[in-house]
């Protein structure tokens, strides 16, 4: 692979990497925290890549042009002859670049969902009592934590706002379900949370917002423990900002 | 894929005819494919390739920042720090140099992508390549970052982090040891670099760089397509039927942390959420993960060539089940 094309990848790289810390299509892949590192990466691959780029470009167009150019350039074709077939390897960078910029796989879904195993991990403390408001907001890990390891005691008799999508129940109805990341799209695991009462029918991955109460029962398959809820109230509502829990 | 033509070697001149470049190469494949999208619409909806794509993406994206890092520092190593720092860093006895080259992990926050060329840099600069190693192991394992998240993760169970920071620097100086006793120079490919004496102190960092960026970068692409499809087609439901075997759960808890290539950082997040497990097999999960993995094999066999990664990776492998079942047995 020859210089130009090189630096080029890196440009475009870093240009991919920039565009997703720009918009918010980075939430799809990784966590929140990460987003001033895809940041200074970004314009650190650009950097890195432009000035290489004219640097390349200003050899080839003027032989004579300054000794240290020479010198770089016959350093760098000294690397091409040191090992014939590595820089091969480096063709696989388009796969990203086009990824990010012609595709941009969605968020994880309601696919990966049904796939995943939803275990809920037992909390270092005890549970604080919900917030003010009626009703009152609560993530989908919260509910099913206090609903697992608390009994759903801190929920009862209060009514309750939560966000997510739709996933498919085998044998009918549907799981309100949210895909919990600790840093990137790889090591997510989903939670589910089994609707019942008003569900109504949604396709698969529909966002929406349920409000409803706590309802005993546990769904255990495995390792896996998908609580209850009765609903009230659904609605339709946008894919929100950040698609998964942390 | 495409071999560089031998064209570009020559030193070209302006105004000669000039033969398929491998930039005339890049951009007819870029163009190709932007012209081709359309058609593969329908095979980009499902949902399995969507979930491999967004994975696989995942993992690049989450790299790159620490790979930049690593490569940034590597860069560093080989053309700002003068040789005798390391020389008079490190003990002078290669033995005595693994445990402080181990130890010397704690002080980088990162995951493994960027330790891998860090590595490589050092044993360019003449650093023994058995405490080159000894760093490559532990940096990402033990470093503040890590352990942070441990503690995080493990809440009220202090003798997990505990056990991980040992379990992880007893595999980083058993594995250099074992390099300096069984390992051989003629398994590793000299990490091949720009020529860059004659340069001035940034354009050989910037050459640098971006030679090691490239290479490496290449690599996590590999790497990352492998996790990505083990991730998707692995259904983690297999897991629950491994059941309360010390043993056997350990070696799956340990395989599993190959195959899904998770970042260090975010490892003790999933270990904990597999509950159904012994805790020794969860820290098994932790000490694998960050030492050898399907993404990190990828990195290492382009780093110091494939001939030292089949030997290496295993043998961590084994080794780091083996520390984390002593030391599970021990601490937990």
């Amino acid at each position: 692979m020859s210089r130009e094309a090189q630096s080029l990848l890196v440009t475009l790289l870093g240009a991919a990497v920039l565009r997703l810390g720009w918009t918010d299509v980075y939430l799809r892949y990784v966590k929140a925290g990460l987003r001033p590192y895809l940041l200074i990466a970004g314009v650190l691959l650009i950097a890195i890549g432009v000035v290489s780029l004219w640097r390349d470009v200003l050899v080839r167009r003027q032989p004579s042009a300054s000794a240290e150019a020479q010198a770089v350039a016959a350093a760098e074709e000294h690397v091409g002859h040191d090992h014939a077939h590595g820089p091969a390897v480096a063709w696989l960078l388009v796969l990203p670049i086009l990824a990010i910029f012609l595709v941009a796989p969605p968020a994880l879904g309601a696919y990966s969902a049904s796939r995943g195993s939803a275990v809920i991990g037992k909390p270092a403390s005890g549970f604080a009592p919900l917030k003010d408001g009626n009703p009152v907001d609560i993530s989908l890990s919260d509910y099913a934590s206090r609903a697992v390891w608390d009994k759903g005691r801190s929920m009862s008799g209060r009514t309750l706002r939560l966000r997510g999508f739709v996933t498919p129940r085998d044998g009918g109805g549907y799981y309100l379900t949210r895909i919990l990341i600790a840093c990137c799209a790889a090591d997510s695991r989903p939670i589910k949370i089994a609707v019942t009462g008003a569900s109504g029918g949604f396709p698969a991955n529909t966002w929406i917002e349920v409000t409803g109460r706590y309802t005993p029962g546990i769904e255990r398959d495995g390792n896996e423990a998908i609580p209850r809820i009765a609903v009230s109230d659904v609605r339709e509502i946008a894919a929100p900002r950040s698609p998964y829990e942390q | 894929m495409t071999q560089a033509p031998a064209a570009e070697h020559a030193p070209a001149r302006a105004g000669q005819p000039r033969g398929i470049r491998s930039l005339d190469v890049l951009a007819g494949l870029l163009l190709l494919t932007v012209a081709v999208r359309p058609l593969l619409g329908g095979v980009l909806d499902e949902p399995a390739v969507q979930a491999w794509a967004t994975v696989f993406v995942s993992l690049v994206i989450q790299a790159i920042p620490f790979l930049v890092l690593g490569v940034g520092i590597s860069a560093a190593i080989s053309t700002l720090v003068p040789p005798s720092f390391f020389a008079r860093a490190l003990p002078r006895r290669p033995v005595l140099a693994v445990p402080v080259a181990g130890a010397a992990g704690v002080v980088l926050p990162g995951c493994e992508c960027g330790s891998v060329p860090i590595a490589g840099g050092l044993i360019a600069r003449g650093v023994p390549p058995a405490a080159a190693f000894a760093f490559l192991l532990s940096a990402p394992a033990i470093n503040p970052v890590v352990l942070i998240a441990t503690a995080v993760a493990f809440p009220g169970r202090p003798m997990v982090v505990v056990a991980r920071f040992v379990a992880s620097l007893l595999v980083s100086v058993v594995m250099g040891w074992v390099w300096l006793r069984f390992g051989r120079t003629a398994w590793l490919r000299r990490p091949s670099r720009p020529e860059i004496g004659d340069l001035r102190r940034w354009e050989a960092f910037r050459v640098s760089a971006r030679h090691d960026f490239v290479h490496a970068g290449g690599f996590l692409v590999v790497g990352g397509m492998t996790a990505a499809t083990l991730n998707v087609t692995v259904p983690r439901s297999v897991l629950d039927s491994v059941g309360g075997n010390l043993l056997l759960s350990v070696v799956v808890l340990g395989t599993l942390a190959v195959v899904l290539a998770i970042c260090s950082e975010a490892d003790a997040f999933v270990a904990a959420s597999l509950t159904a497990f012994p805790t020794t097999a969860q820290l098994a999960f932790m000490v694998v993960g960050p030492a050898v993995d399907v993404k990190l094999f990828a990195l290492q066999a382009g780093t110091f060539g494939r001939r030292f990664a089949l030997r290496f990776a295993p043998a961590t492998f084994v080794v780091a089940l083996c520390c984390a079942l002593g030391v599970g047995l021990v601490l937990l």
